[in-house]
């Protein structure tokens, strides 16, 4: 299990990182590697080139605002989790970043690169999608911002172009009343889920449901986000939200569980994630 | 006596170079070695139409590429059946590279050898094998069908049919008042130490001589094996088990292809050549365990005893049987545990498939075996209403019944006798270390807060230390120095603590004096090897006759330099003296100068021998007849037959109404193997052994498709438990000793694992109400479950059976 | 011939260079060019965590990292958990005295796991030493005495501080 031989870049700005990208068509980017280097060593992947870009510091970025959460390129997982600028701003971050792999994997993958490899079964892409957040992305020939509903493809496809890099992503901050949750079932702690959910409520000024909305991974080949406010009613009837997900999803079955069972734990997460994120939009409409 | 050790939780004597990165494991040996890599058949069945080499010949670094032709003479040759049986008429063995077929995904076809790994794999990756697919035998029913052959010459797929038979079963099944039938289900899982398999190798042409290092649980069998096939004398090999990253039967196996084709290459190109597996290779090319069909028929009376007991196991040994059928032969003698059994019939067929071969894990077909024992049990409880702990006890051999003879044959060819034991007492403290009595309270209080409980039991016997030898040698220098070494190997049992804490008991020194070597042809070249939790008892024993010998020895010269009678002498802190009186005493390493005639005064402790007058007369030899110079000793312990540890574990478990998640709340452990050596060890062995049996029942299996291939050969998707997957586990000690062997020793490697899927499968179904039957139990198997209990009643345990 | 690199990095507070392939793991550059085999290889996919290693201070699997990543920063490997005088560090002696390793294997990326979770969190709950040491495989002790030993290890650390 070793991997193959590539032509290697380590640029030390973003112009030579993008210019080294166009100049190699077949090349991966690498920042923190924990999804590419085993595919690497398992030889399931063999790139022409690898643009290393953990010396191009000024990825290496954070930055809370009001609006929301813009985190860089070579901002690692852990960081993020430990914001609690981030936190404040976007709570779902934190509660989804806990449960990405192991504390030693977050300490060297990167956010964006999780959402670049676009592997549905992860967190970070149904965390942006359910919050309806952007992809910024670079090439030579110039920069533009990608809605996460473009920007998962399929399975491990990503609306990036060859030379393309995705320099930061934006997560947009909670509005006000709004609660939030994250829930998945893995089989040992740190594994991909079975089933996961990143749940939005958001109550009105009557704190009535105004808005429910939830984020899947790993039931299908892209996040999955549906809206649920119309099944769960103004009074929150999360079991038939509940419902109304097992009727609409149709998961797959892998060797780790079967698609009667994906259906019906994702029935069960979603009912647990809204009622929290329901509780906790209540909590902060009543602060 | 000097300070106890014998017993006591003295701290491990390895740890300090493992602690500090000094360890020396198989890849840590050999930097400038060669790597070889192997290109592995794709196909769990095809026929190799060619094998085209010439764009590897490219690859920078290349030295060699090697195929079956290349391959001379005997190490050509299948690899050796190492435990024939008479019930095993089928046996058939692989080539150390494929020739003409391929058995299964894994399977060697090409060994290239390179400057690097990466080189090698690079070289490994651009060989072009043609294959010409043939259908796959995959599972234990397909192979029963035996629609197609995994070996053209074994009808049925059919390796080997073992009954083993005490009374006429089916008559007293008939004419028992009860009477179930019932099938069972045990999936596949594997060793998986976290060191892979190696071997390293190096020729030295000057003196036609090979030292072969390798992470096996065998060396001096490695050693043997190799000699053979290279055409060497035993004399010219020297096989070293380095530190082993742990084994846990996986490394028994021996030789593997390249063990033999590792030295073979480096004596033919007189270089030194390394192959260090990694997680893929183990994966797909080492070997797994566990995997059998069970049908079972019990016959019993209205207290729950059985009467009559029939059992039919399929089981799935690969497609190779290099080891021979030792795992049905355990299932099906170890599956009787502590219980008296009216008659017993099993009938074990093992199937050729083509899927990696199967060959002992941890508990070795025990785990198999007791899940079906234990099951039986548990049904019976239900079928009758009555508690699964009594029913147990109704069945068991009572403490006055030793030597108890189950009329079987066990795996050393002996007969199944139990030497020793207390069943009752292992039961009745088990059931107060988990609280059985009051837990119908402590399920109804948490049933009233919606949350789901459930308590499970399991009971086994083990057979231990199994023969034919060990042996143990033991020196003590001129400094004092204690060595001891036995030729079985060591696979992080902490055998240099163990063994140095025999030896120092056994003649009185302190035990830093004392160094153990394990598992090295130079130092002790006969041994069996590290299996069947057999290393205390085999090697422990021998150690200790052994320093037997040379504590007769060291009194004898004492006694000659101190002018007393060798029987008033003892021996504290190493030195000799006259019981009671330290005054007059002589040092171990002074003895160890008297014993050799031959005095160099190399060293002061030399000069000051000279004090005493020990020396024989004039018209002797110098070394009497039939003694030696030095003060060492060899022994060997060779048992009638095997000693039998025994243990009861019980479990509480939650399971999720919902997410039909399964949490193991609390987990009890009561062992008994005799005579504690170090109470620490043991427990730290009962501690591993749990944690893989959860890995078993709740976690681990082998996922092939159709056609033969391994879905989850990777740490991602074969699911060994973390930290966060295994409770905390609570452990209790019941001493029966031995009275076969003199340390009065059992085993303890093995018996953590053993009941766990039993365990739990009684506490699920007692948590849940519905049968279990299968082991691993996911989520989704549950979830499952439940659903096909909603509309099978048949599936459910009867209401009111559910007492605990 | 595959393209060279020189890499300079610093390993237990040592200035160490090698010339290696851009795809050589750091993992392999520990072991096999700097000949520091403490650091062990157990899955070369990220997940066993036998090959944990500090970089900067923080652990990281070093079989899923380039050598030349690693260039200009500071690895720490269990080679240099002692103190300068050989003296085992807390973590060491507590795994030690709590039994907390058997054929040792994947101990050397316990060992580097647990040094730095107990820097940022010195007194751990049973549930943040469960979390900590969650990316790591054994497959001999059932954990209970790894576990055991983080504890230890905390209370010797405090001991000394």
């Amino acid at each position: 299990m070793k991997p193959p031989p590539f032509g290697y870049h380590a640029p030390a700005s973003l112009g030579e990182a993008l210019d080294a990208l166009a100049a190699a068509p077949g090349g991966k980017v690498l920042a923190g590697g924990q999804s590419l280097i085993p595919l690497l060593n398992m030889r399931l992947a063999a790139p022409s080139d690898l643009v290393d870009i953990n010396r191009v510091a000024e990825l290496d970025t954070l930055h809370v605002r009001d609006d929301g959460v813009r985190v860089g390129a070579l901002a690692r997982h852990a960081r993020v989790e430990r914001s609690a600028a981030a936190a404040a701003v976007q709570p779902l971050l934190g509660q989804a970043l806990r449960h990405v792999a192991h504390p030693v994997i977050r300490n060297r993958g990167t956010v964006v690169g999780s959402l670049a490899h676009a592997d549905p079964a992860a967190e970070m892409p149904a965390v942006l999608a359910v919050l309806g957040g952007t992809v910024e992305a670079a090439s030579a020939r110039g920069r533009r911002t990608i809605p996460a509903a473009d920007f998962f493809l399929g399975p491990l496809e990503s609306a990036l172009d060859p030379g393309e890099l995705a320099v930061a992503a934006f997560f947009p901050a909670a509005p006000p009343r709004t609660g939030t949750a994250f829930a998945e079932t893995a089989r040992r702690h740190g594994d991909y889920a079975l089933s996961g959910v990143a749940a939005v409520v958001s109550l009105d000024e009557d704190l009535r449901v105004g808005d429910a909305r939830a984020g899947y991974l790993g039931i299908a080949g892209t996040p999955l986000v549906l809206d649920l406010t119309e099944a769960a009613g103004h009074h929150g009837d999360w079991a038939a939200a509940a419902a109304h997900v097992r009727e609409r999803i149709d998961p797959e079955p892998d060797i780790h569980a079967g698609a009667a069972y994906r259906r019906h734990l994702t029935g069960v997460l979603t009912e647990r994630a809204l009622n929290a994120a329901a509780a906790d939009a209540l909590r902060k409409a009543e602060d | 006596m000097g300070t106890r050790v014998f017993g006591e939780p003295v701290k491990r004597r390895e740890d300090g170079r493992l602690l500090t990165g000094r360890g020396r494991f198989l890849d840590d040996l050999g930097r400038d070695a060669l790597a070889a890599a192997f290109a592995r058949s794709p196909h769990a069945h095809a026929r190799i139409a060619d094998i085209d080499v010439s764009e590897a010949l490219d690859v920078d670094g290349l030295v060699a590429i090697y195929t079956w032709e290349d391959l001379p003479g005997r190490v050509g040759e299948p690899l050796p059946l190492l435990i024939p049986h008479p019930a095993l008429t089928h046996g058939r063995t692989g080539y150390p590279l494929a020739r003409d077929v391929v058995r299964h995904v894994g399977e060697p076809v090409a060994m290239v050898v390179a400057r690097d790994r990466y080189l090698a794999e690079d070289a490994a990756e651009r060989i072009r094998v043609e294959y010409e697919p043939l259908p796959a035998v995959v599972g234990i029913e397909t192979a029963s069908r035996a629609e197609h052959l995994v070996h053209d010459d074994v009808p049925g797929n059919v390796g080997a049919v073992l009954v083993q038979e005490n009374g006429d079963a089916p008559a007293a099944i008939e004419a028992a008042p009860h009477v179930l039938e019932f099938s069972l289900s045990i999936e596949r899982s594997a060793s998986m130490p976290l060191e892979g398999r190696g071997v390293y190798a190096r020729w030295d042409a000057d003196d036609g001589s090979l030292r072969v290092y390798s992470s096996t649980q065998a060396s001096t069998s490695v050693r043997a094996a190799i000699a053979a096939r290279l055409g060497l004398p035993n004399g010219k090999v020297e096989v070293v088990a380095p530190d082993v990253g742990g084994g846990f039967g996986v490394k028994i196996v021996h030789p593997w292809p390249e063990e033999v084709l590792v030295p073979w290459a480096a004596r033919l190109l007189d270089r030194e050549i390394k192959w260090t597996e990694d997680r893929r290779e183990h994966f797909v090319a080492a070997a797994h365990e566990r995997g059998q069909l069970q049908d079972v028929r019990v016959g019993f009376d209205d207290e729950g005893r059985v009467l009559g007991l029939d059992v039919r196991i399929r089981h799935d040994h690969g497609a190779y049987t290099p080891y021979g059928i030792i795992i049905p032969i355990v299932t099906s003698t170890q599956l009787l545990g502590p219980y008296r059994i009216g008659a017993y019939r099993a009938e074990v067929v093992s199937l050729y498939t083509n899927t990696l071969i199967v060959t002992p894990y941890r508990g070795a077909g025990r785990p198999q075996g007791v899940f079906c024992m234990e099951r039986t049990m548990d049904r019976i409880a239900r079928h009758l209403g009555r508690d699964r702990a009594d029913v147990r006890a109704a069945n068991f051999i009572q403490p006055d019944e030793f030597p108890y003879d189950q009329g079987l044959t066990f795996q050393d060819g002996r007969p199944l006798i139990y030497d020793s034991g207390d069943y009752p007492e292992l039961l009745r403290k088990a059931r107060e270390l988990i609280g059985w009595d009051g837990f119908g309270a402590e399920r109804s209080a948490a049933a009233a807060r919606g949350r789901r409980l459930g308590i499970g039991l399991g009971v086994y016997v083990e057979g231990t230390g199994v023969g034919p030898y060990e042996g143990g040698h033991v020196e003590i220098d001129t400094a004092g120095r204690v060595h001891v070494s036995t030729g079985l190997t060591s696979q992080g049992q902490s055998h240099e603590t163990v063994f140095a804490q025999i030896a120092a008991a056994e003649l009185g020194v302190p035990i830093g004096d004392v160094q153990v070597t394990t598992g090295d042809t130079r130092r002790f070249g006969y041994a069996v090897g590290t299996f069947a939790s057999r290393a205390a008892v085999m090697s422990g024993n021998a150690i200790a006759l052994a320093c037997r010998k040379v504590r007769d020895k060291a009194l004898r010269i004492a006694g000659e330099a101190l002018e007393a009678d060798p029987r008033d002498l003892d021996i504290t802190d190493g030195v000799v003296h006259v019981r009671g009186d330290m005054s007059a005493s002589v040092p171990l390493r002074t003895v160890a100068v008297l014993s050799n005639p031959l005095r160099y005064a190399f060293d002061e402790e030399a000069a000051a021998a000279t004090q005493f007058a020990v020396g024989r007369p004039a018209t002797e030899p110098p070394v009497a007849s039939g003694d030696e110079p030095g003060l060492e000793g060899r022994d060997y312990y060779s048992p009638v037959r095997s000693t039998f540890a025994a243990g009861a574990h019980a479990a509480i478990v939650e399971v999720d109404p919902d997410t039909a998640e399964i949490a193991i709340l609390r987990y009890a452990v009561v062992h008994d193997c005799g005579r504690l050596i170090n109470p620490m060890v043991v427990e730290g062995q009962i501690h591993g052994g749990v944690a893989q049996g959860v890995g078993g029942a709740l976690y681990e299996r082998m996922v092939y498709d159709e056609s033969g291939q391994l879905l989850n050969a990777s740490f991602m998707d074969f699911l060994m438990p973390y930290a966060t997957e295994i409770p905390r586990i609570e452990t209790d000690h019941l001493e029966t000793p031995s009275p076969l062997n003199p340390l009065g020793i059992k085993g303890a490697g093995e018996a953590g694992v053993i009941p766990v899927s039993a365990v739990i499968a009684s506490a699920v179904e007692d948590a849940e109400g519905v049968r279990v039957d299968a082991m691993p139990l996911s989520p989704d198997a549950l979830y499952t479950l439940r659903e096909r209990a909603a509309q099978d009643p048949s599936l459910r345990v009867p209401e009111g059976a559910r007492i605990v | 011939m595959e393209e060279s690199f020189e890499v300079a990095l610093t390993v237990n507070g040592t200035h160490r260079t090698a010339r290696v392939p851009a795809r050589r793991l750091l993992s392999d550059l520990l072991r096999h060019d700097l000949g520091l085999t403490g650091t062990h290889v157990g899955c070369e996919h990220g997940v066993c965590g036998c090959c944990t290693v500090l970089l900067d201070g923080e652990p990281v699997r070093s079989c899923l990292m380039f050598a030349v990543t690693a260039a200009g920063h500071e690895v720490t490997t269990v080679e240099g958990l002692a103190a300068e005088d050989g003296t085992p560090s807390p973590v060491q002696r507590a795994f030690r005295d709590c039994h907390g390793l058997q054929c040792g294997f994947c101990t050397p990326g316990f060992l580097c796991t647990v040094t730095a979770l107990l820097r940022e969190t010195p007194h751990p709950t049973e549930d943040q030493v469960l979390e900590g040491i969650s990316g790591n495989l054994c497959r001999c002790t059932g954990y209970q005495n790894i576990v055991k030993s983080v504890h230890r290890a905390a209370d010797l650390l405090s001991e000394e501080s």
